[in-house]
């Protein structure tokens, strides 16, 4: 085997035996199956039922307060300050005061509780009070609310590419959004995770001071790019480990309680979807929205180029991480401990952060000039280009993209070596800028 | 005596600093070679330049007469003197980690290891992590990893350091021995005392230029100064009046029965005109010629490189 071969060896097994990786390794598909199940699991639970007293000094509401699964309405008999003072003793979560008004339809009303009352009773409440309201408004200009609701429409934008050959697709761009900007972050992570490890090993290999005697038998540049790769695999294990462990335990919960869930919960939220719907009174149009929109998010699944996603997700992955991972390692030399690597950690991070920041940006306007200039620029390409594909992008854009990235990763690893190899032999200097930049020249 | 290292003419500059000024010597197979000089004389960086870990400004290094290559690593060992091993790693497999990397075989790297293990008696340390050995323990597993791959030509930096005086003497036969099986040793020290003990040749660098090289025994006897030691008793008269002008004596003592004197004779004069002029005056017991040390070699060169600069 070959001297690289040796330290990449090393490097991977070193950090898969730790016992911080296999913990991190086991917890992580816990944890992510947890944001998937608990919610669903969460859901499942009985909500407390919240009942709410009514004073309707108006009359013209309190039969149209529809008690529903979690929420029920009380009329309530004493006068307002009373009940107050009563709340907890009847067992009420809030009094609700619908004052008389001098106007002909009240348009106002009070809520007290004890707490910050929820967003569902809320909502409710103001569903059941604006519909009774504009009714009455209407009626009172003379218009049959029956017409009102068939007149209602709701806009259907089916959103259709023409791509080069003329063919149509339809699209979705949430679904185009979800899946730039997951992958976008994923990289993201990556980058920060696991860069910093390898700047962690050098700094390490540095202090315990066995960096010469490594050195006396390999080349530094081989040391370097050795490390680099090595926690690359090591990353690679992690996530592949993550993403299959996450998918197994998340597939079996839902074999396993499918049942019972689909059962109850879907006939539970159908419900409480019914009464909302009920109460705003145009169910059927939006029964036939939800079928609708699932046939374009099925066709619009199937119009996103997943070999072309999943093609260039591996090649900025990896790409990116490299570019990064041996700036990481030229900062790990430079520097006596992990205390100082402040300084240096700016002109790196920097860019990283930027291009999530701007990732709402290059959301909203997939081809606009940020999104393009960004996608090019090989230290922010990474994620950008990546948020950038779903939505499909030109060839010469992801040509440029890449190219400018492999570009880069050339640049970035001839500057790092150059200060790795004096880096690594320096000690108890304070290095600046200036002295980096010395290291660079030095032949 | 056939060179097998050849230093001619080598340059380096770092940024605002040569640290290495036109310095040529000659290192003889087979021999221990003493590497000295003061801190930061450039001692360090030339032996970086033997290991390439660095590579000279102008200059030639020669290994077995021909220019040295990539490939030449593989028969050097390297112990620096700042020298560490990963912590969290077993002695074992960081042990065999360390063999591979100097190119030998997974099986060879096993076989050299157990036997060297087994004769400084430390077998039962290979499952242990580094971070748990003293780090006299530690030094151990360094030098056993510095001469596995069995190279011609050995580098120890202040190898002594960390060592408790028996490890020393173990490490002391241990390069002898290495020695007589044909390597070649360089030896960078500031230990005088050990330099005259171990080393044939000697080099010393001060202030980036080579001041001195040459036979430790042949610089010796350049620098000597016809200084002897009599130990003698029943003295009769005084002994500047004996040598009556021809030696001048430097020190008198008394230790036990006997009393001593160092007199340094003028040059027309051997030690038996000196033994001629005292012995009817005193029972001598011995007389020895007094050496310069190494010690003493090394601080007056200094002292004269920094007058000559000056």
């Amino acid at each position: 085997m070959n001297k690289i071969g040796l330290i990449i060896k090393r490097e991977y097994l070193t950090r898969v035996k730790k016992r911080s990786f296999i913990i991190m390794t086991i917890i992580g598909p816990v944890l992510m199956a947890a944001i998937f199940i608990v919610p669903v699991y969460i859901a499942q639970l009985e909500g407390e039922m919240k009942i709410i007293g009514v004073i309707d000094e108006t009359g013209l509401f309190m039969d149209k307060f529809n008690s529903g699964d979690q929420v029920s309405f009380i009329k309530v008999e004493e006068p307002l300050e009373q009940a107050k003072a009563n709340m907890d003793k009847n067992g009420f979560y809030a009094i609700l005061h619908i004052p008389r008004s001098e106007l002909n339809v009240p348009e106002s009303a009070i809520l007290y509780s004890s707490g910050q009352p929820n967003i569902i009773v809320k909502g409710v409440i103001e569903n059941t009070m604006r519909n009774e309201v504009e009714s009455l408004k209407l009626s009172a200009s003379g218009v049959d609310p029956s017409v009102l609701k068939s007149i209602r429409t709701k806009i259907n934008l089916l959103t259709i590419k023409i791509n080069e050959g003329g063919d149509e697709e339809k699209t979705s761009t949430e679904l185009s959004m979800a899946l730039g900007f997951i992958s976008g972050f994923l990289i993201y992570i990556f980058i920060f995770m696991y860069g910093a490890q390898v700047m962690r090993g050098v700094i390490e290999e540095k202090t315990s001071r066995i960096i010469e005697v490594i050195i006396s038998s390999v080349k530094p540049f081989q040391l370097m790019m050795g490390k680099i790769v090595g926690v690359a695999l090591v990353g690679l294990t992690q996530f592949t480990v993550w993403i299959i462990a996450t998918l197994i335990l998340v597939s079996s919960f839902m074999a396993v309680f499918s049942d019972e869930i689909s059962g109850h919960e879907i006939s539970k939220m159908k419900m409480q979807n019914e009464t909302i719907l009920q109460q705003n009174g145009n169910m059927e149009d939006n029964a036939e929205n939800v079928n609708q929109s699932i046939v374009t998010i099925y066709e619009s699944i199937q119009s996103i180029n997943f070999g072309l996603v999943a093609g260039s997700f591996l090649f900025f992955f990896i790409g990116g991480y490299l570019l990064y991972g041996a700036l990481f390692a030229a900062i790990g030399s430079a520097v006596d401990g992990e205390t100082d690597t402040q300084q240096f950690m700016i002109p790196i991070t920097v860019p990283l952060i930027l291009s999530i920041a701007l990732s709402q940006f290059v959301i909203q306007n997939p081809d606009g000039p940020a999104a393009f200039w960004f996608s090019i620029f090989p230290l922010t390409s990474p994620v950008i280009m990546m948020i950038r594909i779903p939505f499909g992008v030109p060839f010469l854009d992801l040509f440029l993209s890449v190219l400018f990235l492999i570009l880069g990763f050339f640049g970035a690893t001839w500057l790092a070596a150059k200060i790795y190899r004096t880096g690594i032999l320096m000690y108890g200097k304070k290095v600046n800028y200036r002295e980096l930049w010395k290291w660079i020249r030095y032949k | 005596m056939k060179p097998i290292f050849d230093i001619r003419n080598i340059n380096k500059q770092f940024a605002n600093h040569k640290a290495l000024d036109d310095v040529s010597f000659v290192v003889p197979e087979n021999s221990i070679f003493g590497l000295l000089g003061p801190n930061g004389a450039g001692k360090t960086t030339l032996i970086r330049l033997i290991n390439q870990i660095t590579a000279p400004d102008s200059g030639e290094l020669l290994f077995h007469s021909r220019p040295l290559n990539r490939k030449d690593i593989e028969n050097i060992g390297y112990l620096p003197e700042e020298r560490g091993l990963y912590k969290k790693m077993k002695v074992g497999e960081q042990a065999m980690y360390l063999a591979r990397l100097k190119g030998l075989s997974k099986h060879d790297a096993q076989q050299k290891l157990r036997t060297w293990f087994d004769k400084f008696d430390i077998s039962a340390w290979w499952d242990k992590k580094v971070e748990e050995l003293s780090k006299g323990m530690q030094q151990k597993i360094q030098f056993i990893v510095t001469v596995l791959h069995e190279p011609e030509l050995l580098i120890f930096d202040e190898p002594f350091s960390g060592f408790d005086p028996i490890n020393v003497n173990l490490l002391k036969d241990e390069i002898l021995k290495l020695r007589n099986q044909g390597a070649t040793i360089i030896f960078s020290t500031h230990n005088m005392a050990s330099v005259e003990e171990l080393c044939d040749h000697i080099a010393l660098i001060d202030n980036s230029r080579k001041i001195l090289d040459g036979k430790v025994k042949d610089i010796r006897d350049k620098y000597k100064d016809n200084v002897y030691e009599v130990a003698f008793r029943n003295l009769k008269g005084d002994i500047e009046g004996i040598l009556n002008g021809d030696c001048s004596l430097l020190k008198t003592g008394k230790k036990e029965d006997y009393q001593f004197a160092s007199i340094r004779i003028k040059n027309h004069l051997g030690p038996n005109e000196l033994i001629g002029k005292l012995l009817p005056h005193m029972e001598i017991h011995s007389i020895n010629e007094i050496l310069p040390t190494m010690n003493d070699i090394f601080i007056s060169s200094v002292e004269e490189n920094k007058n000559r600069l000056t």
